[in-house]
């Protein structure tokens, strides 16, 4: 048996932590998309876990109105369906929205893609929604506009989006069910009512699922959200995602309930529990087998500006901005000159993939005529695609899982630093706890450099601490941590039985 | 008769877009309802606008200064049925 590292160059973008842009899809989930689509999504730094390296994009906030209510959700903050809950968005009229995009277009040339999330929903705030978007598509032709929604008012506003340079539109869709839904949405405001629980959910449902259908009918690209909100609809989404995808969206994103009680929101409040990291996976890998799954999405600020992890927004606050001459026009011929070098830089790349997609990591003897049992790690970078931070030092860890099929990306894991300064120290134990509960259900985790405390508590986890790999290339190091298990014979039948025993 | 916006008000806008009679304005601590414009929106709609979107419990009254949003009706939760209702959440 030979073991394949598929694509190491994706696998090193992957790698690469960008909160500000952070979501996207590698490249193998794009593979199977119809053509048309995938050059759609070539461009976008959400979809294209290459192009968020280069392109970025940024959000506008002129929508606070919403017309629904989400239990994850307090109105005193951004719509939860699209950013972290507890952040508040500088709201902006559409000029100021106008005048920002176009300042930070022509001062970051790699901006492409401007969206519209809140802090309400913005097809509830058509008028503010749709006079930014008319701007933009006469006055910045080429930045391309995305916009998302819960869907309740999408099916009167397809005609009006399919008039803009709208590149997708994102529906966050929870359910299908309105048994399921009532649990979820309390109310909507429809037909100059409020219409509660059952009757309300099931008006929001059909209301979305009618509303992908048009867009799909008129080729706007469709992305679908859900929120995991374990004991509501974690089962249920599996029938979501099927569903959604046989309607025609691209990719179907879950992101985990975050639901604290100093937020405020209703399941906050009453104690509601979120995923844990390995429920979430569990229904990813559930959805995946028969839809595209977004698994870089890290929920990113509503008002991001920049890339990765930079936010920039600091450089274009309102008052700045209107100090700001620009001339778009000559801001176009200078974004369009950095546009095509990114693009030929990425086809180069993309012809170095096919190139490396021959290459075969030789197995050990052992693992000849064998197949063994798949096994998660992970592994601790600040970016480069390679293993280059210390243990103490990661905020969040990147989980892999090796196999005889090679090394895939999973998917994040956040942890608290045990260890940021001498002083915060005290707290050492209990964060550090915290760090080894973020790892459960992986077997190795790999850094450059790791404490003594930590590696003891680690291995008494179960999880094997692993500094053997330093500056070396994720997926090449998780393999080859793989192949030593196995010729260790860690995973052959008789020490799993021990390990059963134990 | 007039219907008013207290402090407990977020800003959400969501009121002054659904209202017909103009009579919201955009303010600061919190949006406020001009009860010389305000009709509770008789002749246009069965139930007053503003208080059929507003999310927020307790932050729109009507003339006779009680809240048309009272605790827990906009949680679909009745405050004497909330110790079940978190017994059944929290066991999820
Ligand atoms: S759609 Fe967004 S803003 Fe509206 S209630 Fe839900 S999470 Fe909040
Ligand atoms: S009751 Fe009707 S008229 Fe009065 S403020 Fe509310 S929406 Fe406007
Ligand atoms: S809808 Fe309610 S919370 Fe929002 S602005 Fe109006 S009164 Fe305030």
């Amino acid at each position: 048996m030979e073991l394949n590292v598929l694509n190491a160059d994706q696998a090193a973008a992957s790698a690469e932590g960008c909160s500000a842009s952070a979501c996207g899809s590698s490249n193998d989930q794009m593979s199977h998309l119809p053509d048309s689509i995938r050059e759609k999504v070539q461009n976008h730094p959400c979809y294209s876990e290459e192009a968020h390296h280069y392109f970025a994009r940024m959000h506008v906030a002129v929508a606070p109105a919403c017309n629904i209510q989400c239990h994850y959700c307090n109105r005193k903050y951004d719509c939860a369906n699209e950013s972290r809950p507890g952040v508040v968005s500088e709201l902006l009229t559409p000029d100021q929205a106008v005048k920002k995009t176009k300042a930070v277009a022509a001062n970051i040339p790699q901006m492409t893609v401007l969206g519209i999330a809140g802090p309400g929903d913005p097809l509830a705030n058509p008028e503010r929604t749709f006079e930014t978007f008319r701007r933009l598509s006469a006055e910045a032709p080429d930045i391309k506009l995305c916009v998302s929604t819960n869907g309740l008012t999408l099916p009167m506003h397809v005609e009006e989006l399919a008039k803009h340079n709208i590149d997708h539109v994102t529906i966050t869709i929870n359910c299908i069910d309105p048994e399921v839904g009532a649990k979820i949405y309390p109310w909507i405001y429809w037909n100059n009512r409020r219409v509660r629980g059952r009757a309300a959910a099931k008006i929001l449902i059909q209301q979305q699922q009618k509303g992908l259908e048009m867009l799909v009918a008129k080729g706007i690209l469709v992305k679908v959200n859900s929120v995991l909100i374990p004991g509501v609809n974690d089962e249920h989404l599996k029938v979501v995602s099927k569903i959604v995808k046989e309607k025609g969206a691209f990719l179907h994103n879950v992101m985990p309930l975050i639901a604290e009680e100093e937020h405020g929101t209703f399941y906050g409040v009453m104690g509601q529990r979120g995923p844990s990291d390995e429920e979430l996976q569990d229904l990813q890998d559930a959805c995946s087998g028969d839809m595209n799954m977004m698994r870089h999405c890290r929920q990113c600020r509503a008002d991001a500006v920049g890339m990765l992890g930079e936010d920039r927004g600091s450089e274009f606050t309102l008052d700045k901005i209107e100090t700001m001459d620009i001339d778009y026009d000559a801001a176009m011929k200078t974004r369009a000159i950095v546009h095509k070098g990114i693009e030929e830089e990425l086809a180069e790349k993309q012809l170095k993939r096919e190139r490396l997609a021959g290459v075969k990591v030789p197995s050990g003897p052992v693992a000849a005529n064998k197949s063994f049992r798949p096994v998660l790690m992970a592994v601790a970078t600040s970016g480069g695609g390679v293993i280059n931070q210390h243990f103490g030092h990661a905020t969040e860890f990147l989980v892999y899982e090796a196999s005889g099929n090679g090394v895939r990306f999973i998917g994040h894991r956040k942890v608290d630093q045990y260890c940021i300064g001498n002083d915060t120290c005290g707290e050492k134990e209990s964060a550090l706890a915290g760090s080894i509960r973020a790892l459960s259900g992986c077997e190795a985790v790999l850094c450059s450099k790791i404490g003594y405390e930590p590696w003891g508590l680690l291995e008494d986890a179960g999880i094997a601490p692993n500094g053997e790999y330093a500056m070396e290339p994720i997926e090449e190091a998780v393999m080859s941590v793989y192949q030593e298990m196995i010729t260790a014979g860690k995973l052959d039948a008789e020490s799993e039985l021990k390990k059963a025993e134990v | 008769m007039a219907l008013t916006i207290v402090e407990s008000c977020v800003n959400c806008w969501a009121c002054l877009d659904v209202c017909p009679s103009d009579a919201i304005v955009s303010a600061e601590p919190h949006f406020l309802i001009e009860s010389k414009n305000c009709t509770e929106c008789e002749g246009d709609y069965a139930d007053p606008q503003c208080a059929s979107i507003c999310p927020i419990e307790g932050a729109i009254l009507n003339a006779f200064g009680d809240p048309i949003n009272p605790k827990g009706s906009l949680t679909g939760i009745k405050p004497e049925l909330k110790d079940d209702a978190l017994k059944e959440i929290q066991a999820r």
